[in-house]
């Protein structure tokens, strides 16, 4: 049962990282290698806010606010000047590689390499009992939060005016600027919720393990790989279904697999749904667009 | 001639890894160049530097016969792979080679007998710097004259059209195949060789940030000659050992050296006497890089 509740956990965690990686790709077809990079700084963010006194919901909220932003300015300055001009995929992909070895820098530069720890108490550490289960407030309440969110983005895309925007710039940004759709509003905006949304699995998962160091967010990065190609390259519940997926297979995985090999199988999946289903489970868009 | 053998011997692993690099970013160019963005040759590498590693510590094995069986071993490697993965394109192909890379450390890190995370200690060091020139001379010239051959000019069709190369007849499948291999057996050679040159390894070294160092190499360099990526390699090679007093700040310049190579000179540093004619590309919208 415990195992469970941990699938769930880090199934919620790799939900929210997959949902800002998967939501830039499918508005605007590129990678952005720097959204692990977010993560960090959303950890990191939060943790500042919290040396300073915040309390931690709000400390969560000035992550996201503070990720979004950056992920704005990345925009400008490594995605932009390629959009101009039509860059292929790959170089958008080589300069946010560029952007994330500076964050990265630059958070090291105030912080160090280390293992970081989150002010005491400041966060929830009780442990309550459901029906012969401990559970941890923190983790539930992180849980619940990122549940919410995911909801909270798929209606924002399904049913809101800007969600149709970012469709239609999905589907098309030439027929979309035509039909005064504002596109670079709506890509400063789908940048925002990004990056914001990778700053607060950030800081979340930094919370649940009070241990937030400069290179987090490169395992995850990894992992979100599988994720959205599991689910389906750009496709937002695909992403969900595939981060529960993983989390559950990894955790079932380490009952009949030596735990070195528990990383084989996410990455053992993500070959074998390449190869025998690239469009992923919930894709539906051709694998050659690229 | 004193001062310039004592500048030698002090840089000497530098030097020494500049040709390794070199023939690493080499060993992606071939794929480059016919359009493919594959991540495996990080893979390639490890697999030949275990292979040729173990050959000479534990059998005995001359160090030539040794560098070939690795190198020859990840070439063998790379044909089923690549019959299977070159159903994918662009991003897909990227995920798919970077899964089988991290499958292949997870795997190096599950056997007993390449010492698992701590790896390979006490390699002889048989790799002269000689070794390392002459390598990459032979490589560099066989990759210049397979550029202007017929199958150069196969992998640049199919690179900026491959329905258009198909329709002329070439065995696209079979060309992006033989491209992949070369890439393979380049990378492992130069595996061997870095093994060699430096008495340990560990699976760590042929992960996801290798795989990314290499192909920025190229792209750095850049990809429309065979000198750019080793241009590309030795620039990213000896700036972090000439800014050694700066080591904080080097990522924060290595990567906007990334984002403004890749902004401003989009087919590489190579290019950089070459404007005239990348500006007359991008006005009949050739593809950038490459």
């Amino acid at each position: 049962m415990d195992q469970i509740y941990n699938a769930i956990f880090i199934g919620s965690i790799y939900a929210l990282f997959a949902l800002g990686f998967t939501l830039v790709f499918s508005v605007l077809d590129i990678l952005n290698l720097a959204h692990p990079a977010l993560f960090t700084l959303g950890a990191f963010t939060a943790l500042f806010a919290m040396q300073q006194g915040v309390p931690a919901g709000l400390a969560v909220l000035v992550a996201f606010v503070v990720c979004g932003v950056a992920g704005v300015i990345l925009d400008r300055v490594a995605f932009a000047p390629l959009r101009r001009r039509n860059a292929p995929p790959l170089s958008a992909m080589i300069s946010s590689i560029g952007v994330s070895l500076i964050l990265i820098r630059l958070i090291q530069l105030k912080y160090g390499p280390d293992l970081q720890a989150y002010p005491a108490g400041s966060l929830p550490a009780d442990v309550f009992t459901v029906a012969g289960l401990q559970l941890d407030t923190l983790r539930t309440v992180i849980i619940a939060l990122a549940v919410g969110l995911m909801a909270a983005l798929t209606f924002l895309v399904r049913r809101t005016r800007l969600g149709r925007e970012l469709r239609a710039l999905a589907e098309n940004p030439r027929a979309a600027r035509l039909l005064g759709i504002d596109v670079d509003r709506a890509i400063a905006a789908t940048f925002f919720l990004s990056a914001g949304l990778g700053g607060v699995a950030g800081a979340l998962y930094g919370f649940a393990t009070n241990s937030p160091f400069s290179q987090m967010g490169l395992n995850f990065e990894l992992k979100a790989f599988a994720v959205m190609v599991v689910g389906g390259m750009g496709s937002i519940p695909g992403a969900v279904l595939g981060a529960y997926l993983l989390s559950f297979g990894e955790v079932a995985s380490l009952t009949f697999l030596p735990s070195e090999l528990r990383d084989a199988f996410a990455f053992g999946l993500l070959f074998v749904v390449l190869v025998v289903r690239p469009s992923g489970i919930l894709g539906q868009r051709a694998v050659d667009r690229v | 001639m004193d001062d310039l053998r004592a500048f030698f011997d002090a840089y000497q692993t530098t030097i020494g890894f500049i040709g390794i690099n070199a023939i690493l970013a080499l060993s992606v160019w071939v794929t480059l160049y016919t359009g493919q963005l594959t991540l495996g040759n990080a893979a390639f590498m490890g697999i030949a530097a275990y292979t040729s590693a173990l050959l000479t510590l534990k059998a005995q094995v001359p160090f030539p016969l040794a560098l070939l069986c690795g190198s020859l071993l990840a070439g063998a490697i790379s044909v089923p792979l690549g019959a299977t993965v070159f159903r994918l394109r662009g991003v897909y192909l990227a995920i798919a080679t970077l899964a089988f890379g991290e499958v292949v450390r997870v795997v190096i890190l599950a056997t007993p007998i390449t010492g698992r995370g701590q790896g390979l200690v006490g390699i002889p060091p048989k790799t002269e710097l000689w070794h390392i020139f002459a390598s990459l001379l032979v490589i560099a010239y066989v990759c210049a004259r397979l550029r202007i051959s017929s199958v150069g000019r196969a992998w640049a069709a199919i690179r900026e059209d491959e329905v258009a190369a198909a329709s002329q007849g070439i065995p696209v499948h079979r060309y992006k195949l033989a491209a992949f291999v070369i890439g393979a057996l380049i990378a492992g050679w130069a595996g061997g060789i870095a093994a060699h040159f430096n008495f340990a390894i560990q699976p760590d070294e042929y992960g996801f940030a290798r795989a990314v160092q290499i192909l920025v190499f190229a792209i750095v360099g850049g990809v429309p000659n065979v000198l750019g990526p080793i241009l590309g390699a030795a620039l990213l090679t000896a700036l972090p050992a000439a800014l050694q007093p700066l080591q904080e700040f080097r990522d924060i310049l290595q990567g906007a050296i990334l984002v403004l190579v890749i902004v401003y000179l989009p087919r590489g540093l190579s290019t950089v006497f070459d404007l005239r004619r990348s500006a007359r590309l991008r006005r009949v919208g050739a593809q950038d890089v490459a």
